[in-house]
Order: C-alpha cells, then sequence, then structure tokens
C-alpha cells in the first residue's frame, strides 16, 4: 500500500469534490444521482464512451507530464499551451505536406516533428531563464501569446485550407493516428510517455540531476551539475511532451489544425500536474478522471439537463482540496498528508 | 509603554531577590515530551534563578532545544509542569511567554532587514502618538535601554547593514523592551566571531547582574566555564548533570555531554609535508556585490600537511574556497593544482581533477535533503562508473558504496535509504565528509567543517583530517574558530582584508598575536 500515502490527499480532495458537486447539483434543482449517473453513462458505460474518456485524457497526460516534468527540476512551465499547438501545427504542416508515404513513416514523422517543435518552443524559455534569469513563469506565459498568434497567422497564410475558414488542410490518411475499434491509439503513446518521464527521472543520470536541480540548485551546482544545462533540457523535454499532445491531438483527433480547437488543453496539464502530485504515473489516472468527467459531461446536459459547466465547477473544487491541504487534514487529522505535500513550493522557485 | 524604560529607580531591590531559594523564577518540573516514538525531553527538572547565567549544555539533539521551547510556550508538555515564581504556567504560545516576562533570542534572527533598530525592537508593541507610531519616542526608548544594559547601537541604523554581532543586539534590546527578567539565547555564540563573543558574554553578565536569569544553550565549554554561574548539562533527552564552573573543568563537561572519556586536544604526530600540490598566486576574485573579496593572495599546500586559515569571517575566506573549487569566477591571478592551472574551470571539472570540498554550508550546498542517505553519499561521482553506465544509474553499486561509507565514518542511523534531511548536523557532516574524503583526491579544502556539529563528531572528523594528510592529502582548512585552526593545523596563514597577512608554522604559534593579526592585519 506504498502509493497509498501520496494518493491520500487527490483522492480525498475527489471524494470532497464531487460530495460538494453533489450539493451544488441539488441546490441546482438537479438530482445529483441522476447527474452523476449520466456522467458515468457518458464516459464508461460502453466501448464507444470508454474510448471517449481515453481520447480526451492522451492530450491531459501529455499536458499533465510537461508540467510535472518541469516541476521536478523546480520549473513551473505555464507554457504548456503555447507548446502544444506549435506541435499541433508543425504536426499538421507534416500530415498535409508529404504525399505517398507508407503510414508507418508518415504518422510517426510527423508526431516526431510536432514534438521537435514544441520542444524547440519549450527550450526559449529554458534558454532566457538559463542566460538571463528570466523567469519561466513570465516567458512561458507570454510565450503562448506569440504562439497563438503564430499558429493562427500560420493557418490563416502560408498553411491555410482552401476555403474561407483559417485552418490548415487534412492531414493525409498515412499521417492519421488512428482509431483501433474505438480505442484511440494515441492513448498508448501516451502511457508510454509517462512510463517512459518514470524511467528517465528515476533511472537515468540525466533524471537524477534534473530532481538534484529541483531539490536543491546551489548543491547540485557545487556537485559539478551544470544548471543552466539542466533548465534548458528540462524546458525542451517539458516541451517535447506538450508538442507531442498538440500532434496526438492533430493526427489522431482533429485531423488538422484549427485555430481556437485545443483552447485549453496546455491549461489542463497544470491541473492534471496538481492532482497527480508531480508523478509521471500518477498522471495517468489523474488525466483518466478529467477525461472521463469532459466525455460524460455532454451526457449529463442531454440525460439530467445539467449545465456542463458543473464539471468545471467539481474540477476547479478538486483543485482547491489539492492545493490547500490543510482541509483535507481536517478531515482526516493525519500529519503525514500535510508533508508529502508537493504544492508547497509551487511557483516558489 | 514599558515602565522601567521611565528614569531608572533602584536596581537594588532587584539585587535582593538574587539567591532567594524559595521560588525560583522559573522552575521545570518532570517534564517529558515525546514527537512520535522519539523521546526529545524525559522527567527533566530544571531552575532558573535571578540574577544568575545559567548555561544548558549538550550535544545537538540533547534535547536543549525542545526544553526552552516548552518554557518559552511554542511546545506543550506531554507530562510535568513549569512554574513561574513558584506558579504553574500553561503557556500556549511566545505570545503568552513575553506575556509572562520570558524572552527568547533565537538562533536563527526574527529581525526585519529593512527596518531599522527602533522599529525593530518596538515591532509589534510600538509608542504611539495620537495613533501612529512615535518613532522619535521609539528610538529614544532604544537609546535608554543601550545605555542602561551598556549596549551601544544607533537605533536609525537599518537591521541590514549590521554585522550579525549587533543584528543579536537589537533581538537582544527587543527582549529588553518587553521587561522581560527571563531571558533564553539558543546558541548565541554558534554565528559570532570571537571578539563579538567575548563581548557578548560580558553583556550577559551584565544582564544577570541587573537581575536578569540568563538561560543560554551552547556546546562551547570554554564559554561555559568562562561565564555561568551555573550548569545544566543534557544527553539523550535527560538532564545528566547540574554543577558550577568551580567544581568542574572542560573535560569533565565533556565526558558528561557526550557520555564517554573525550580528547579534547587533538593526538597528532608531526607533519612530513611533501610536494607543492595546491599554489594560489595573485589571485583577485570579487564578492558577489562584486567589489574586491580577494586582492592578490598567494597561498601553497603541500601534501602531507594541513594549512589552516584562521581569520575574522567576511574578509575573503569564503570567495577563496569558492574561487579554488570553481564555484566563482576569478578577476585575475593563477591557482594551480600539481602544475596544471585550475582557476577559471568548472567546478566539476576541478573536482575531476582532484579537489575535494566540504563547504562551509553543509545544508545549502553539501547535501540534497530530499535525496537519500545513498545518492548524497556519490553525489561528486554518480555519473561515473560503477554508479552509472551509458547514463543509466546502478542503484546497486551506488548502494553498495554508501553501506561501505555509512559504516568507515560511522553515520549515525547507519540507513542507506533515509532522506539526509532526517539526520543530525553532525551525521549530515559525517556524510559530507566521507564522501569527499572517499574520493581520491589531491587537495581537501575543508570549510568550517566542524560548524554546528558536537563535540563526539567534532574529535571524528578532525581525525580523520589528520588522518588522510598523514596519507599524503594536502588539507586546506578555513575555520572560524580559532581553537580549531591552532589545533588541526600544521601552518598557520591569517586572512585579513583580502590577503594572507602572516603564514607560519603552527608550532609554537602564539594564540594572542595571531588573534591581533586577525583583527588588525598587523601585529601587536
Amino acid at each position: 500500500m506504498r502509493w497509498l500515502k501520496p494518493a491520500a490527499v487527490p483522492l480525498i480532495a475527489v471524494g470532497l469534490a464531487l460530495g460538494i458537486g453533489a450539493i451544488v447539483l441539488a441546490v441546482s434543482g438537479a438530482n445529483p444521482i441522476e447527474a452523476y449517473g449520466a456522467l458515468i453513462d457518458g464516459s464508461l458505460s460502453s466501448q464507444k464512451t470508454i474510448g471517449r474518456t481515453l481520447e480526451k485524457a492522451t492530450p491531459l497526460i501529455m499536458g499533465g507530464l510537461a508540467v510535472a516534468f518541469a516541476f521536478r527540476a523546480g520549473l513551473f512551465n505555464i507554457g504548456g499551451q503555447g507548446q502544444l499547438v506549435v506541435g499541433g501545427i508543425f504536426a499538421a504542416a507534416v500530415g498535409f505536406g508529404f504525399e505517398g508515404l507508407p503510414w508507418i513513416i508518415h504518422a510517426p514523422l510527423a508526431l516526431l516533428v510536432g514534438a521537435v517543435a514544441g520542444a524547440a518552443w519549450g527550450s526559449i524559455a529554458g534558454l532566457l531563464k538559463a542566460t538571463s534569469g528570466a523567469h519561466e513563469v513570465i516567458t512561458t506565459i507570454m510565450l503562448n501569446f506569440v504562439a497563438l498568434n503564430l499558429t493562427d497567422w500560420l493557418a490563416s497564410n502560408s498553411w491555410k485550407d482552401e476555403g474561407i475558414l483559417s485552418r490548415t488542410p487534412a492531414v493525409e490518411e498515412s499521417a492519421v493516428i488512428p482509431l483501433w475499434g474505438s480505442f484511440p491509439t494515441g492513448f498508448l503513446v501516451a502511457v508510454a510517455a509517462s512510463f517512459g518521464c518514470w524511467y528517465l527521472l528515476e533511472r537515468t543520470t540525466l533524471g537524477f540531476e534534473i530532481r538534484s536541480v529541483g531539490l536543491n540548485g546551489d548543491a547540485a551546482r557545487y556537485a559539478g551539475i551544470s544548471v543552466q544545462r539542466i533548465i534548458v533540457a528540462t524546458m525542451a523535454i517539458s516541451g517535447l511532451l506538450a508538442g507531442a499532445g498538440g500532434a496526438i491531438e492533430t493526427q489522431g483527433v482533429i485531423g488538422r489544425y484549427e485555430p481556437g480547437f485545443n483552447a485549453g488543453l496546455g491549461f489542463n496539464g497544470i491541473t492534471i500536474a496538481l492532482l497527480a502530485r508531480n508523478h509521471p504515473l500518477g498522471v495517468i489516472p489523474a488525466a483518466l478522471l478529467i477525461g472521463a468527467m469532459e466525455a460524460g459531461g455532454s451526457m449529463m446536459q442531454f440525460n439530467a439537463d445539467v449545465a456542463p459547466e458543473i464539471t468545471d465547477i467539481i474540477e476547479a473544487l478538486m483543485l482547491l482540496f489539492v492545493a490547500t491541504p490543510i482541509v483535507v487534514r481536517w478531515f482526516f487529522s493525519h500529519q503525514e498528508i500535510a508533508e508529502v505535500s508537493v504544492t508547497s513550493g509551487w511557483g516558489s522557485s | 509603554m514599558p515602565d522601567h524604560l521611565l528614569p531608572l529607580g533602584s536596581p537594588t531591590a532587584v539585587s535582593d531577590q538574587v539567591g532567594v531559594a524559595a521560588s525560583p523564577a522559573l522552575e521545570v518540573q518532570g517534564v517529558t515530551k515525546h514527537f512520535g516514538d522519539v523521546v526529545a525531553n524525559e522527567d527533566v527538572n530544571f531552575r532558573i534563578e535571578r540574577g544568575r547565567v545559567h548555561a544548558l549544555l549538550g550535544e545537538n539533539g540533547a534535547g536543549k532545544s525542545t526544553l526552552v521551547n516548552i518554557i518559552f510556550g511554542l511546545y506543550q508538555a506531554d507530562t510535568g509542569e513549569v512554574r513561574r515564581n513558584g506558579e504553574v504556567m500553561n503557556l500556549t504560545g511566545p505570545r503568552d511567554a513575553i506575556a509572562n516576562q520570558i524572552g527568547m533570542v533565537h538562533q536563527h534572527f526574527q529581525l526585519v532587514p529593512v527596518l531599522s533598530v527602533a522599529e525593530n525592537v518596538v515591532l509589534g508593541d510600538e509608542p504611539t502618538r495620537h495613533g501612529v507610531v512615535d518613532l522619535d519616542e521609539a528610538a529614544a526608548v532604544v537609546r535608554r535601554l543601550s545605555e542602561r544594559f551598556g549596549l551601544e547601537i544607533d537605533p536609525q541604523a537599518l537591521v541590514e547593514d549590521l554585522p550579525i554581532g549587533i543584528q543579536q543586539r537589537v533581538e537582544i534590546l527587543r527582549a529588553l523592551y518587553r521587561e522581560v527578567d527571563i531571558l533564553i539565547l539558543d546558541e548565541p555564540t554558534a554565528v559570532l566571531t570571537p571578539q563579538e563573543t567575548s563581548h557578548l558574554l560580558e553583556v550577559l553578565r551584565g544582564l544577570a547582574d541587573t537581575g536578569v536569569a540568563v538561560v543560554f544553550i551552547t556546546h562551547k565549554l570554554r564559554e561555559v566555564i568562562a561565564v555561568a554561574d551555573e550548569i545544566t548539562v543534557m544527553r539523550r533527552g535527560r538532564v545528566v548533570g547540574h554543577t558550577t564552573p568551580a567544581d568542574t573543568d572542560e573535560s569533565d563537561l565533556a565526558s558528561m555531554m557526550v557520555g564517554r572519556a573525550v580528547e579534547l586536544r587533538l593526538k597528532r604526530t608531526p607533519a612530513s609535508p611533501g610536494d607543492q600540490v595546491l599554489t594560489v598566486v595573485d589571485l583577485v576574485v570579487n564578492d558577489d556585490r562584486r567589489t574586491r573579496a580577494l586582492n592578490g593572495i598567494n597561498l601553497d599546500v603541500r601534501a602531507g600537511e594541513v594549512v589552516g586559515v584562521a581569520g575574522v569571517e567576511g574578509n575573503g575566506q569564503r570567495e577563496l574556497v569558492e574561487a579554488i573549487t570553481g564555484l566563482r569566477g576569478v578577476v585575475s591571478g593563477s591557482i594551480i593544482l600539481d602544475g596544471e592551472e585550475i582557476a577559471g574551470r568548472s567546478p566539476r571539472q576541478i573536482s575531476t581533477m582532484g579537489v575535494a570540498h566540504i563547504p562551509e554550508d553543509r545544508e545549502k550546498f553539501g547535501l540534497i535533503g530530499a535525496h537519500t542517505v545513498a545518492d548524497n553519499m556519490v553525489l561528486n561521482r554518480y555519473h561515473h562508473h560503477p554508479y552509472s553506465s551509458h547514463g543509466i544509474r546502478r542503484p546497486g553499486a551506488v548502494d553498495d558504496e554508501a553501506a561501505r561509507l555509512v559504516e568507515e565514518f560511522d553515520v549515525r542511523p547507519p540507513n542507506i535509504a533515509a532522506m539526509v534531511a532526517t539526520l543530525s548536523g553532525g551525521n549530515k557532516q559525517k556524510v559530507v565528509a566521507a564522501r569527499e574524503f572517499s574520493h581520491e583526491s589531491k587537495v581537501m579544502v575543508a570549510a568550517q567543517p566542524t560548524r554546528g556539529i558536537d563535540i563526539g563528531n567534532i574529535e571524528f572528523i578532525h581525525r580523520r583530517l589528520i588522518e588522510y594528510r598523514d596519507a599524503g592529502m594536502a588539507i586546506l582548512l578555513v575555520s572560524a574558530e580559532l581553537d580549531e585552526v591552532l589545533g588541526v593545523s600544521d601552518r598557520v596563514a591569517v586572512i585579513y582584508g583580502g590577503l594572507i597577512v602572516s603564514c607560519e608554522p603552527a608550532e609554537g604559534i602564539d594564540r594572542d598575536r595571531v588573534g591581533h593579526l586577525m583583527l588588525s592585519g598587523a601585529d601587536g
């Protein structure tokens, strides 16, 4: 039961949020049991709905990993959104730009280019921090604006589809990350990325250096680690993860790049990372939970006549309780829970 | 406003009470305090008398801080009671303690750096006029207090501009402003230079003479003998002895603290130095504010000798150590290791070329608290074979090495999977020492290697320094403790104003002369 202790705060937070959500539902005149029933119905009841949940969870895993990974080096990457759209549009460009390639080359190539584009975008903030000390929270937020406008411009100029809509052409069939029945293959990529991040952090010397920098940058420098190099490398890997998330979304879900279609996906990564307490494997259940709520939200609206925003409220409550473990502790009066809190350091470095 | 700040009454009223045994200023009876499974205090009895300086002596983890924190209301005792002037006192926090005229000067000062001395002193209990803080009155108050107690200070100075010793004075004034008649100081001399220390001891004596009960926590025996009226020794949560300086001596006290006989004087044979290994030539280095910290230093260390650098802190010691180990850039001059220039190289290159480093701040630089003991043991070589291969770590090899070092250096508890942050200060330092000594180095730069650790571990580290010296290592020892420099070194260099002002054999050196050199840079 070693996993249970670190998972206690998120689990209790989710429970509390669902409980308060039920009260909100009741106050707003809906039947909470019916509403939650519809939520489950719309996310977990059939192969098709499970597929939808996995599809929703995939970019959330990637965005969550991006934030969680950077945080292990003490970096707060708010730029997941920017890195994701850059990854998404470059994957689209490779996807529609090449014809006649076999799937086994085209689809991975587009994914790779998207990921590398995200990495390049992420490493800008890393370079700025390493060379001038510019805080990554500020630079990644600014780079988000640049990325959003840049991709908008690309989608309405150089890489614009025919017709009046600002969007890229659809990617070739050979670049599509397909559904396997109703199972989205991209989900496997995301799960593999989670395990990859875990392995990198826990088993490699680079991961050891990243964690050392995150825990005590002065001691890392004293130990001979180049803190600058680690900052750039970490931001690049973080951007790579977000960029790959954007590529999977382009190649597996939307089929092209459309401005506005990925809105908020990058920011949800912060939620996921918080829920997962920055553990790369914890990101998977956290993303599945949020993915299920998003997948089931529309069913809830349809069947129980509840505004889908209720899921936003529940998500916000979860975050609130994860970020303020004192509330959970009061529920549990368990001292260890406070001590395993990872959230206290957010944004402090 | 506190009424003792009004024109002074006769202090004789206070001194009349001195020595009244019937009800001491404060009495702790049978106090026991647990933290989880750890017994921090067990059946502790402790009496504080007015007008006396009471030294509370013990190694790290002996329970001294727990005890004073109970007295100060920061912790509540599990069982037992604290009586103030004979009456049971139930404190729930520092606020209560202050209301009961108990003041405490913490090891880490609780001052606001950007405010003036006067503002810091009155903070939380400000004199006001028409609802506005009366800063003139605050300054006047501080002036009156400082005259009365002989604590010279400028009330208008900003705290951040003051040296540590004067900042401590502000802390003491702040307690006195609140009319405390029990003043507790937690390791007050740990951060002070020898001169500041002797001044502080005079101040404590003077406070006691006005009737204040002074309790000071320390593990420095020399100070205890010099200033205390009474001595209480703690070990492993219990009071193991109560005595007075007249009835004891340093080696008795050391044995009481540690629980066994301790060698206070390091046994050592003369050095047999070999070739010059480390040579510093005309080294110029800036400090963090980009002003000169080293003004052309020359220094050399030979294989098989310990060169000690003595000096008042802030005379360039830190910059010298950081320049040699690559943590700080060099303006000009050179640092030669075995014939090769190392100035300007990266910390990793220098470490690989054979310079080990025990940093002065082990918490900040020497260790990563949230890593395990095992990971910290290889922090300077985790990327080398056998601890990793092709970028993949090999936990088995790391654990084997860590287990070997934990045993060799007697790290307690001997658990390589424990987080380093959970170890005591002395054991943390053993982890740093074990790692640095075991790295096949030619030069060891040891900065304040025994700061804040207890006698048993100081003895241990000193013996190791001599052992590695005898094995042919060149050791540069930088310490603010003059006794340490004189006791361990073969040659003593005095640093003053970024220059080495003297360098001579330690054998037969005159302690007072070294003290003068440290203070003024010149003989006499």
